[in-house]
């Protein structure tokens, strides 16, 4: 049997990195690599560094020390060396992110089928007739009523907004997908509505995801392996239940009786 | 010399109003070596912002400063200077523009296109085909085309520097959702060979077709953004629009009241209390020159020098 490079290859991996701001550690010497269709959580409590890891690795924050190496469509490319245009190119193309504030990943005042095509039209699509099309078929897939795709996001619901910022991501076919507490300020409904959505899409589009979260009982239901981070440095990862059912670090093993606890 | 000035148009200039104690055309020669300086670049890199030092002019902002202030950089006494706002000639901001460089250079001015060599517009292009080594120097407001929709500065110059334009886009596609067209009906963006995105200043996008590929050579100036931008003879320009909503400018189902035009952009004026109303040239040395020409052809004898469609009665849109 024959094999594809992208099989044999992760689709990223990332080397020691580290970011410094001034003496303060915002995180330390963190390495993993990601392979095609797994989803990582990055999970610790807020300070910890994990929101600064996954802004170094989606190619938004600068590393001090380190290297992320991407397997782009066009090849392998250090994210934190690669020319910007490159770079930039890559991030609206192949990869997403979903922010905690949907103020951050959304138009407020661009109607969601305008936040929808924003990423076709800036790869080149110059027919309005598919960018609509396109835009609908996406929000027929997040569960967003068609009928809304004249409105602004300021109009929706938290949830709803969330689940526009997937779809405004995920329209160009990415294949990495960065989520910072996605589901953090939801309703408990809305947050398992909007899991079983990213649950779908992950196996449908076999789709690779780093998400960051404190939300144990996220990360359970969605990724495959952790890293458990604490003031900067990764204290414990591991495959999800061995490390949730199992933990051995006293970090970990707090973290995980304390959710347990009622 | 003074008799041959009436004789060449309506305005001319009058050598013996030239102001005293005032250099050439009113700045310094520093000044104007840096304005050219930055004008070089702007051509060099068509539809590209260049960041100037403006310098303070005896007009308020608004009032054409940065046209002025290239104007006043580029022109030479051989120079013959048109001045218009909205197509005219004769309107406040175009007369004192034009005075202020009778006095302050002593240059010939016209109303006539074809027989000037720079020609400083507010919000149009005249409708005659511009030539090459004409010059046409348009007044300014706002240089960034992106601004309205992405108001960070450095994230603007990122995303021209890396003709990322996604959002220019974004702009179209939410007209077409909320009106069924593209409504920009001025300062209708376009791109620049193939490159940069550029704002044509408030001129009607019925005028966008006539940039495109222009014998003259074209700069704007902002004087209150400090930026200068041009684009060269004979470089495309594109308005920007979508396969399924081409770019289309603005048409009339009237004919020019005064010349018969159907092919000049139109005002609309209001004739009377009852709110009649009637559509003429913005262009009013255009129209002149076509009735001037009528005219002639009428003393003649009807030559069948005008096309049918010029002749007031004769034509279809009437
Ligand atoms: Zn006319």
């Amino acid at each position: 049997m024959c094999m594809k490079d992208s099989d044999h290859i992760p689709l990223l991996k990332v080397k020691s990195i580290s970011k410094y701001y001034g003496r303060r550690i915002g995180c330390h010497g963190i390495g993993f690599e990601l392979w095609p269709g797994e989803v990582l959580g990055i999970v610790g409590e807020s300070g910890s560094g994990k929101t600064t890891l996954l802004n170094c690795i989606s190619g938004q924050l600068e590393p001090s020390e380190g290297a992320v190496w991407y397997a782009s469509n066009g090849g392998v490319i250090d994210m934190c060396k690669a020319p910007e245009p490159q770079r930039r190119l890559v991030m609206r193309t192949e990869m997403g992110t979903v922010y905690q504030n949907p103020r951050d990943g959304l138009r407020m005042h661009v109607s969601a089928g305008g936040n929808i095509g924003e990423r076709l039209m800036a790869n080149g699509l110059r027919h309005y007739g598919q960018v609509r099309r396109k835009a609908l078929n996406w929000l027929e897939k997040v569960e967003i009523d068609q009928e809304r795709i004249d409105d602004t996001p300021d109009t929706f619901s938290g949830g709803m907004q969330q689940r526009l910022q997937i779809a405004r991501n995920l329209v160009t076919g990415p294949r990495i997908i960065f989520m910072d507490e996605p589901t953090s300020g939801l309703d408990v409904s809305v947050q398992a509505r909007l899991l079983d959505l990213l649950r779908g899409l992950v196996t449908e589009l076999d789709l690779s995801m780093v998400m960051v979260t404190h939300d144990l009982a996220v990360t359970r239901l969605l990724a495959h392996r952790l890293i458990v981070m604490k003031d900067g440095e990764a204290v414990e990862s591991g495959l999800t239940d061995q490390v949730l059912d199992d933990p051995q670090h006293p970090y970990t093993q707090l973290l995980v009786s304390s959710i347990l606890q009622p | 010399m003074k008799k041959q000035f009436k004789e060449q148009s309506e305005t001319g200039s009058d050598l013996s109003c030239v102001m005293e104690g005032y250099n050439f055309a009113y700045l310094d020669e520093q000044t104007k070596r840096m304005i050219r300086r930055t004008i070089l670049k702007a051509v060099a890199i068509p539809g590209y912002q260049v960041p100037f030092g403006s310098r303070e002019m005896p007009l308020p902002y608004g009032w054409g400063t940065g046209g002025i202030q290239v104007t006043a950089s580029l022109i030479g006494p051989e120079d013959t200077l048109k001045v218009i706002d909205q197509g005219a000639d004769d309107t406040t901001n175009a007369v004192s523009i034009r005075r202020f460089f009778s006095r302050t250079a002593g240059v010939h001015t016209t109303t006539r296109t074809r027989e000037a060599t720079i020609i400083q517009t507010r919000h149009r292009i005249p409708e005659a085909h511009l030539r090459n080594g004409q010059i046409i120097v348009y007044q300014v407001p706002i240089p960034e085309p992106l601004r309205f929709i992405e108001p960070r500065a450095k994230e603007v110059l990122r995303m021209h520097a890396l003709k990322e334009y996604g959002i220019m886009f974004v702009k179209l596609y939410e007209d077409i959702s909320r009106y069924g067209r593209i409504a920009k009906a001025f300062d209708y963006p376009v791109l620049v060979n193939d490159r940069y995105v550029m704002s044509p200043s408030p001129i009607p996008k019925f005028d966008n077709p006539k940039m495109d590929r222009m014998p003259a050579l074209q700069i704007f100036g902002a004087g209150r953004e400090k930026r200068i931008y041009a684009v060269p003879p004979y470089t495309k320009v594109k308005s920007l629009d979508f396969e399924d909503y081409p770019f289309e400018v603005e048409r009339w189902s009237q004919c020019c009241a005064l010349c018969g035009s159907d092919h000049s952009y139109l005002d609309e004026i209001i004739t009377d209390d009852q709110g009649s109303r009637m559509y003429v040239c913005s262009d009013t040395d255009y129209c002149s020159q076509r009735l001037a020409g009528r005219d002639r052809d009428f003393q003649r004898g009807f030559k069948g020098k005008i096309p049918a469609s010029s002749a007031i009665g004769t034509k279809k849109c009437a």
